[in-house]
């Protein structure tokens, strides 16, 4: 329990100090605002576009559904701490390399909600594909080639299993 | 305004029992909206997310009644075992958001809303499920259709917290299906959950059709009086009677989301439908 204005999160492996914020803030707003930390993007603040997505605790989830000061405690990967800078993860480069990327708004979101879904169903169907990424709304693409990009990194890691 | 983490059942209590008009935070995929928007702005927020006793679950093989923590969240009702014992639902869970939201949105949340179309209550309806609450004075169990007592109105008293809800296992057909401007990440329009009963009683259940969800008795006593048990039958103009019925308990509004009319029509459809997939045979 805490009652404190100020508060400690933990995200990308890192304790990061929130202090003279606003309580009610949700973490997208502080991971941006407060840490610094701008991959996230904000659009909706209702869970509608899938584009601030994050993991806490291994879960996928909108950080603009999160308030900040009840994720103490949990472990918050971001974009930012999916893969050292310039050393892309399988499926980002796989974005880059099917053209899964165009205005790039909507693309740490969709990388993050990728990752979730190939942790959860290495080898998904077009369908299932669909389905896991419905959170996330891309404005540019059509998601032919997002989908594209996914199916690439599932065929390739059943290659090296 | 000060959030506070629960870290146990007992702790949740005492901070709601000292300041009942705190805000509970479950999964946040409602409260949050509401708070970012700046439609609210709670003086307290207790979060109940991570408390262990309510994100578990249990079943009685005597009584074949399955509980499930008000914690426990939708991306897991979407699996088994609740897909084996609680298809409906699953069914339901699966419309729920995205996975995002699935992940975070509880059942105990959902419950706590009440809003007329939250996608889980139509299912508590049909299945007539006990919800259990509690608080520092003791625990009660009322009826899902005691505790709902209008659009987002509870029985819930100052001071009480869902803390699980109990459903009976049946062994026959159910479904749930909705009706939304999409597949995904919807809110809906109308909706309705169809269990068959393990004495062969035909329940239906409606959402956002209404103040709160509603059962159809003419609808339900008339599919127990055409429907073919040991055939899984029931012949195409019972099937759009049933769904005539059913449409005509619905007390649809005109609102930002549709029309009453619309609703009812698509009512009568998702009636037919689920009576359809429970007895597909002629």
């Amino acid at each position: 329990m805490s009652e404190s204005q100020h508060y400690v999160l933990h995200v990308n492996g890192t304790l990061h100090e929130v202090g003279d914020a606003w309580i009610g803030e949700s973490l997208l707003y502080v991971l941006r605002e407060r840490l610094g930390l701008t991959g996230s993007k904000g659009a909706c603040e209702q869970g509608e576009c899938g584009s601030c997505s994050v993991l806490i605790d291994d879960e996928l989830i909108c950080s603009c559904l999160v308030l900040a000061a009840s994720a103490i405690g949990q472990e918050v990967i971001t974009i930012e701490g999916i893969a050292p800078v310039g050393s892309p993860t399988d499926v980002q480069q796989a974005f880059v390399d099917f053209g899964a990327v165009q205005c790039g708004f909507c693309t740490p979101g969709l990388i993050m909600a990728a990752h979730a879904l190939l942790e959860r169903t290495p080898e998904p169907t077009e369908t299932e594909i669909r389905e896991e990424l419905s959170g996330n709304i891309c404005r540019c693409t059509g998601y032919g080639r997002i989908i594209e990009a996914v199916q690439r990194v599932s065929v390739a890691r059943a290659g090296r299993r | 305004m000060s959030v506070l983490v629960a870290a146990t059942l007992n702790e949740a209590l005492e901070l709601l029992s000292a300041e009942p008009d705190s805000m509970v935070l479950a999964g946040g995929t409602d409260a949050m909206v509401e708070i970012n928007m700046g439609h609210r702005r709670p003086a307290r927020v207790v979060a109940v997310g991570r408390i262990p006793e309510l994100r578990t679950w249990s079943y009685n093989a005597e009584s074949a009644t399955l509980r499930i923590g008000a914690g426990v969240t939708y991306g897991e009702l979407e699996l088994d075992p609740f897909l084996r014992w609680v298809p409906a639902l699953s069914q339901a869970a699966r419309t729920v958001g995205s996975p995002q939201i699935r992940n975070a949105a509880t059942l105990g949340g959902n419950v706590a809303t009440c809003s007329p179309a939250g996608d889980g209550l139509p299912v508590l309806a049909a299945l007539e499920a006990i919800v259990h609450l509690v608080s520092l004075n003791g625990s009660r169990s009322i009826q899902f259709s005691d505790f709902m007592t209008g659009p987002k109105r509870t029985g819930l008293w100052p001071g009480e917290l869902i803390e699980a809800v109990s459903l009976p296992v049946f062994s026959r057909w159910q479904g749930y299906a909705k009706v939304g401007v999409r597949n995904a990440m919807v809110i809906s329009n109308a909706g309705a959950c169809l269990a068959v009963d393990d004495v062969g009683g035909v329940r239906i259940a409606l959402g956002s059709v209404g103040p709160t969800i509603l059962r159809c008795p003419e609808a339900e006593s008339f599919a127990e009086s055409v429907v073919d048990h040991q055939r899984r039958s029931v012949r195409e103009s019972d099937a759009l009677e049933f769904g005539r019925m059913a449409a005509s308990a619905a007390r649809p509004i005109d609102d930002h989301r549709s029309t009453a009319a619309y609703r009812r029509h698509a009512i009568e459809v998702l009636a037919r439908r689920l009576l359809r997939r429970a007895f597909p045979n002629v």
